[in-house]
């Protein structure tokens, strides 16, 4: 005679027993890292900007109890940003908003022609795309440093072709120069997010478009763009982030205050001696700035990790 | 191709390819070649390929001119690798491996991302397990904070960093401890981004399954657990080590002094004011590193995963 196995009651969702400690231990350290090493040198920013100047050595003095702050140093600063600041911001806007436009048209017609014609090469154009991920920063601007100059190779081919009759000066703060800096750096992080999305989508969408008659250019309109309306918001905020605080680009293809940028300002404030005011100031309004793009980036994070 | 002339005849099944409407007479004239939906979509493939050569050239261009013969940084002066070893005849303390500020830069850099390397990776991978299987609000505030510090533009966790060593942590001095404290806080979430993501992939079945067998948690953890996150364990460690190596934004403000900066940090000074090839050779030499980490990583990863499918694109997705 068959005996039916017994249905057993159901365990504890979390299958065995674990001490209540035991997953709270592992993510221990981590948490105390993050308090002690993000948050409260955060805090100690928040202290300097409400604190005050020690009135002998021009040093600041942070605050560190919130009922002793004083909004001096925050209404300075603020002054500032809104008077003789204020083209340096317009300028840093308009920089970015032209360069992120730029590598959105470049990133998605590379993402797109790789997720959707790569055919047997997808490997080879991924490991080119992602190549740049693994060059550093630093090296692929000094390479646009040194094809630039006055006597580089960008001039040769310029003056071989007539194109000009002089060599240009692209380094003495050519605003386009700083543009495409900026579109070189940024541009890779923008091309991956597009194309892991891009590969995805169903292509018995697109076939459903073109059977109800309508051409490549209207698919693309109507069901695609509709369709990668996430991802591209998502790669706008990867790339514009980094270049709101990017002061670096500009130091290296320019330094010349006439292509100033606010992730500028920052660093001439840390550069300057007795500026941590200023600079925590500057810190917070940007953070305050960056807010909602950030908690954006950080929603679609947390979401991908989910979908994975 | 190939199939079709071998096998069999082509004509009895209807067809979407390109042959029939390539016969017709639409394409014939220029704008028939351009409305035609089959086509292939040349300007698309020479936009790509325009931006590749785009992308890729310049830093080519850049490495070779780490072996010129001359002064110029510009343009290519004849092949040598002065820049690199030096040369009797040349000024021997421009060159990577000889010029002691070099060279001490060059082994900060290595000390700075090793260390960076294998405190923030078991750190954030502890993490990543603990608030994946912990529940209630605590630990969707702790990833809240991880997040964070993973969007915001790093030249606030230099400055923030600089202002706590110099206010309120003065028993660190600026150097190494500072530099080191501060990259491991930056980087810390990339681990803790990959490992979630494949924590939530796998599920809780397989550690079910080892303490329903017998397993206490740590073995569950560490036999069962451990080997599945592997791959993502490896794709963290070489992500930050390419990541720190680069880094000169954070490491910029917490140096305290020249004998402190890693070699990005000399690139950086260098190339606003005196460039010669040696700089091109610091920074090939950091393109190296990164490309031996990362082609041990591609080594280790498919030891790993041999006999699982799907591994290579996992680690794409990483990326994006």
């Amino acid at each position: 005679m068959r005996v039916l196995p017994r249905k057993r009651p159901r365990e504890e969702a979390t299958g065995g027993w674990y001490p209540r400690w035991y997953w709270p231990g592992f993510a221990l350290p981590g948490s105390l890292w993050i308090l002690l090493l993000f948050v409260l040198p955060f805090y100690v920013v928040v202290s300097i900007a409400f604190g005050t100047v020690d009135p002998v050595f021009q040093s600041p003095l942070p605050v560190y109890e919130p009922w002793w702050w004083t909004s001096r140093y925050l209404l300075e600063e603020w002054h500032f940003v809104t008077g003789e600041f204020r083209a340096v911001e317009l300028r840093t806007l308009a920089y970015v908003v032209l360069a992120t436009a730029i590598c959105l048209v470049i990133a998605y017609a590379v993402a797109y022609y790789v997720a959707r014609f790569g055919g047997k090469r997808k490997g080879l154009f991924l490991v080119l795309l992602i190549a740049p991920f693994f060059i550093s920063y630093l090296m692929r601007m000094l390479s646009w440093v040194e094809l630039l100059q006055p006597n580089g190779y960008v001039n040769s081919v310029l003056t071989f072709l007539h194109i000009t009759p002089h060599p240009i000066n692209w380094l003495a703060g050519v605003p386009f120069t700083v543009v495409l800096g900026l579109v070189y750096g940024y541009v890779p992080y923008m091309i991956l997010p597009l194309y892991g999305f891009l590969d995805r989508i169903d292509q018995s969408h697109l076939e459903a478009g073109r059977d109800l008659g309508a051409n490549p250019f209207w698919t693309f309109v109507r069901v695609t763009l509709p369709l990668s309306k996430p991802a591209i918001l998502a790669s706008l905020v990867i790339v514009t982030l980094p270049m709101f605080g990017d002061y670096y680009t500009n130091n290296l293809l320019s330094g010349s205050p006439k292509t100033t940028m606010f992730g500028n300002l920052l660093d001439n404030a840390m550069e300057a001696t007795g500026q941590g005011p200023e600079a925590a100031v500057l810190v917070l309004f940007l953070v305050v700035f960056l807010m909602i793009p950030m908690l954006y980036y950080m929603r679609e994070t947390a979401k991908a990790q989910r979908n994975q | 191709m190939s199939e079709r002339v071998s096998a069999r005849p082509p004509v009895d099944r209807p067809r979407a390819g390109p042959a029939p409407v390539a016969s017709s007479g639409r394409t014939r004239t220029p704008l028939g070649w351009w409305r035609n939906p089959w086509r292939r979509p040349y300007v698309l493939g020479t936009v790509t390929w325009m931006y590749l050569a785009w992308s890729l050239l310049p830093v080519l261009i850049a490495i070779g001119i780490s072996f010129s013969a001359g002064r110029s940084n510009a343009v290519w002066q004849g092949f040598s690798t002065q820049w690199w070893w030096g040369h009797p005849k040349s000024d021997p303390t421009g060159a990577l491996f000889v010029s002691p500020e070099l060279h001490a830069a060059l082994i900060q850099s290595l000390r700075l991302s090793f260390l960076t390397m294998f405190i923030a990776v078991p750190i954030g991978v502890a993490f990543a397990i603990g608030i994946s299987r912990w529940r209630g609000p605590a630990p969707a505030g702790a990833n809240f904070l991880m997040l964070f510090s993973f969007v915001i533009p790093e030249i606030i966790i230099g400055i923030s960093m600089f202002l706590f060593f110099t206010y309120l942590l003065k028993f660190v001095h600026l150097g190494t401890g500072a530099q080191l404290l501060s990259l491991v806080t930056y980087q810390v979430s990339y681990p803790v981004i990959i490992v979630r993501a494949r924590m939530l992939s796998i599920g809780k079945e397989y550690e079910e399954a080892a303490t329903d067998l017998g397993a206490s948690p740590t073995q569950a953890v560490r036999r069962v657990l451990l080997p599945l996150l592997y791959p993502a364990i490896l794709v963290s460690f070489v992500l930050v080590f390419a990541d720190t190596i680069d880094d000169f934004i954070t490491v910029r403000y917490l140096s305290g002094g020249a004998s402190t900066e890693p070699l990005s940090v000399k690139i950086y000074n260098f190339s606003r004011g005196t460039l010669t090839p040696a700089v091109n050779a610091a920074a090939t030499f950091l393109l190296i590193s990164t490309l031996v980490i990362a082609l041990l990583g591609v080594f280790l990863y498919r030891r790993i995963t041999r006999g699982q499918r799907g591994q290579t694109k996992e680690m794409t997705g990483y990326l994006s």
